[in-house]
C-alpha cells in the first residue's frame, strides 16, 4: 500500500455493507419482486452477484444478476485513447416491467449511471431503474443520485477511491489514496473510480485528465468507473 | 491502430482486441434496437471501384449501427467515369470532413496510397489481387466461435490462390494467431513467390483435407484471368472442387468456409455448401459485427 494510504472499509466491513444492501432492496421493493442486479463492469459486476446471493439468503428468493457495459455509452470516448469493451449479460427474461437495480463500487461525477441509463434505455423498459453503490464518494456533475449506499466517504478531489475485491484482486478493502503529486494534472477533472485490473493492487487510481488514462491497448483495460 | 491496410500489420494482441470487440459486438444484433450511440457525428465513406454487394453492405450496417453517418460512392455514376483520378477524389472526400474511407479498389497498394493522401482512418475493403483484411478477420472469427480456438488449427485455403486478396490476408492473420495454414491450389494458381509465405502449399486436395479442421474453398476469378490457367473448369472441379464425398474424409468436426459469392458445382457442390458444416451464412453475419469493432477501434477515442 503507498503511502498516505489508509482503508475506509476492510475484509468482512463490504459484505456486511452488502448484507444491510440486500435488505434495504428487500424492504424498498416489497419482497425483491421483479428486482433484476445488474453490475457495470469491472468491479459492479462481482458486488451484483454478491448482493444476489444474499437477497437469496435472507428472503429464499433467486434474483437475476447480470453486467451492463457501458463503453459504447460513454461521454467521453473521444478524449481518450480507445477502450476495451467489457461483457454485458442481461439475465433471461430481458428488462422489460422488471425493477432494475444497477450496482457499482463507486459513485463519483455520475456520468457511469447517465451512461448506463442510456444503455438500458436500448436493451428494454424496465417499470423502475435505482442504484446501489458500494461508496459513494461526492462531487456529482449530474443529477444523479444512489438508492443505496454502503459508504458515504466525504472526499477532496484530490484524493482517490479504489476498491478491491476478493473476486478480481484477491482481498476486500476499499482505499482512501493521498492526493497526487501534481495539483495541475486533478484541476482537469475525469472521473474514474477504478484502474485497469493488470496493474498491481498497490497502485491507487487518482482522478486524472483523460490524456493521463491507462492505454487501452490491453483488452483488460475497460476504463474508469465514476 | 490508426488504418487497417493489411493483416500483416496486426500483432497478436490487436487481432485479438477486435475479434473479442466483435464478440460483445454480436450481441448488439439480438436487441430489440440494434444501434449503439458511439460514433454519432462521425462520417464513414464507402468508396468502391469494384463492384461488391457483400462487403459493402457489411460496412454499411456496422457503421450504421454505430450511429456513424454513411455516403456510398460507387465509382458507377460518379466523376471518376468523367475521369477523376482516385488522389483528386481522396481530397474531395477529405475536403468533406470523412472520419473513416473504406475502399475497394482494383489495384493493389490503392488503399496504401489513399492512407497517405487523408487525415481519416482508411479500411481496406479488398485491393485487388493483395489483402482484404476484414474478410480475414471474419473468418478468423468465425472459426473461433465454431471451434473454441485458433491457436494449433490446421486451415486449409483451396483454389484460385492467385488472384485471391482473402488468401494472402488470412495467411497472414491466422499464421499470426498461431494455425497452420495449408494452401492447395493448382501450380498454374499460385504466386510465384508463395515460397516465401509463412503456410504450406500442396497440390494433392485430397491428401490435405483429412488433417484439416478447417476447409476455406475460394472462388476461381475468371473476371481476373486473361489466359488459361487450368485445361477445362471440369477437370478444375474433379481436382480441387469440395463434393460431399471429400467432405465425408475430414475430421468430425471440421468446417467449410467460403468468402462468397459461390460457385455452386465448380469450386463447391450444392450439397456441401447447403450442409450444416459448410458457415457461410455465419460468416456474412458475423461479417457485420466484425467490421463494427473495427470501425469503433479506428474511429472512436482521440
Amino acid at each position: 500500500m503507498p503511502e498516505g494510504t489508509r482503508a475506509v472499509l476492510e475484509g468482512n466491513e463490504i459484505n456486511r455493507a452488502l448484507t444491510r444492501i440486500a435488505h434495504e432492496v428487500l424492504e424498498r421493493t416489497k419482497g425483491g419482486q421483479d428486482v433484476t442486479l445488474l453490475g457495470i463492469p469491472s468491479r459492479g459486476v462481482p458486488l451484483a452477484r454478491r448482493l444476489a446471493r444474499l437477497i437469496e439468503r435472507v428472503e429464499d428468493r433467486t434474483v437475476p444478476a447480470g453486467s451492463l457495459d457501458i463503453t459504447m455509452y460513454r461521454d467521453d470516448l473521444r478524449s481518450a485513447p480507445v477502450r476495451a469493451l467489457g461483457r454485458t449479460e442481461i439475465p433471461v427474461g430481458g428488462l422489460d416491467d422488471r425493477v432494475v437495480v444497477l450496482v457499482d463500487d463507486v459513485l463519483f461525477s455520475g456520468r457511469t449511471v447517465r451512461a448506463a441509463l442510456d444503455a438500458l434505455g436500448d436493451l428494454g423498459r424496465p417499470r423502475a431503474v435505482q442504484l446501489a453503490v458500494l461508496v459513494d464518494r461526492g462531487h456529482r456533475e449530474l443529477p444523479i443520485r444512489a438508492d443505496y449506499v454502503g459508504k458515504n466517504l466525504p472526499t477532496s478531489l484530490r484524493e482517490s477511491v479504489t476498491v478491491r475485491l476478493d473476486e478480481t484482486d484477491g482481498y476486500d478493502a476499499v482505499l482512501l489514496g493521498p492526493a497526487r503529486p501534481s495539483p495541475s494534472t486533478t484541476l482537469n477533472r475525469r472521473p474514474a473510480a477504478e484502474e485497469p485490473p493488470s496493474s498491481s493492487p498497490s497502485t491507487t487510481l487518482n482522478r486524472r485528465p483523460a490524456a493521463e488514462e491507462p492505454p487501452s491497448s490491453s483488452p483488460s483495460t475497460t476504463g474508469g468507473n465514476d | 491502430m490508426r488504418h487497417l491496410l493489411s493483416t500483416g500489420d496486426l500483432s497478436h494482441d490487436e487481432a485479438t482486441l477486435i475479434l473479442d470487440t466483435a464478440a460483445e459486438l454480436a450481441q448488439v444484433g439480438d436487441r430489440s434496437v440494434k444501434k449503439l450511440p458511439t460514433l454519432r457525428g462521425r462520417t464513414v465513406v464507402n468508396l468502391f471501384y469494384e463492384d461488391s454487394t457483400r462487403t459493402r453492405t457489411s460496412f454499411e450496417l456496422a457503421a450504421k449501427r454505430l450511429s456513424a453517418d454513411v455516403v456510398n460512392f460507387s465509382a458507377k455514376g460518379s466523376s471518376v467515369s468523367k475521369g477523376e483520378s482516385l488522389k483528386d477524389t481522396a481530397l474531395t472526400l477529405q475536403a468533406m470532413g470523412a472520419d473513416g474511407v473504406v475502399i475497394r479498389h482494383s489495384a493493389s497498394g490503392a488503399a496504401h496510397r489513399l492512407a497517405n493522401w487523408v487525415d481519416g482512418s482508411v479500411l481496406n475493403a479488398g485491393d485487388g489481387t493483395h489483402e482484404h483484411p476484414t474478410q480475414a478477420l471474419l473468418d478468423a472469427f468465425t472459426m473461433r466461435s465454431r471451434l473454441g480456438r485458433l491457436e494449433g488449427l490446421r486451415v486449409a485455403v483451396v483454389g484460385d490462390i492467385l488472384h485471391s486478396r482473402v488468401a494472402r490476408s488470412n495467411v497472414l492473420l491466422l499464421t499470426t494467431l498461431g494455425a497452420h495454414v495449408t494452401l492447395v491450389a493448382p501450380p498454374t494458381l499460385l504466386p510465384v513467390s508463395v515460397h516465401t509465405w509463412p503456410c504450406e502449399v500442396s497440390y494433392d486436395l485430397d491428401a490435405v483435407l483429412p488433417k484439416s479442421d478447417v476447409v476455406m474453398m475460394l472462388r476461381v476469378q475468371a473476371e481476373r484471368m486473361h489466359e488459361s490457367f487450368f485445361p477445362s473448369t471440369r477437370e478444375y472441379s474433379r481436382n480441387y472442387g469440395l463434393d460431399g464425398e471429400r467432405l465425408s474424409r475430414m475430421p468430425e468436426d471440421a468446417i467449410v468456409m467460403h468468402p462468397g459469392p459461390m460457385v455452386r458445382g465448380m469450386e463447391i457442390s450444392a450439397e456441401v455448401a447447403d450442409s450444416p458444416r459448410c458457415t457461410v451464412t455465419e460468416q456474412v453475419a458475423n461479417g457485420v459485427s466484425l467490421r463494427m469493432a473495427v470501425l469503433y477501434l479506428l474511429l472512436s477515442g482521440s
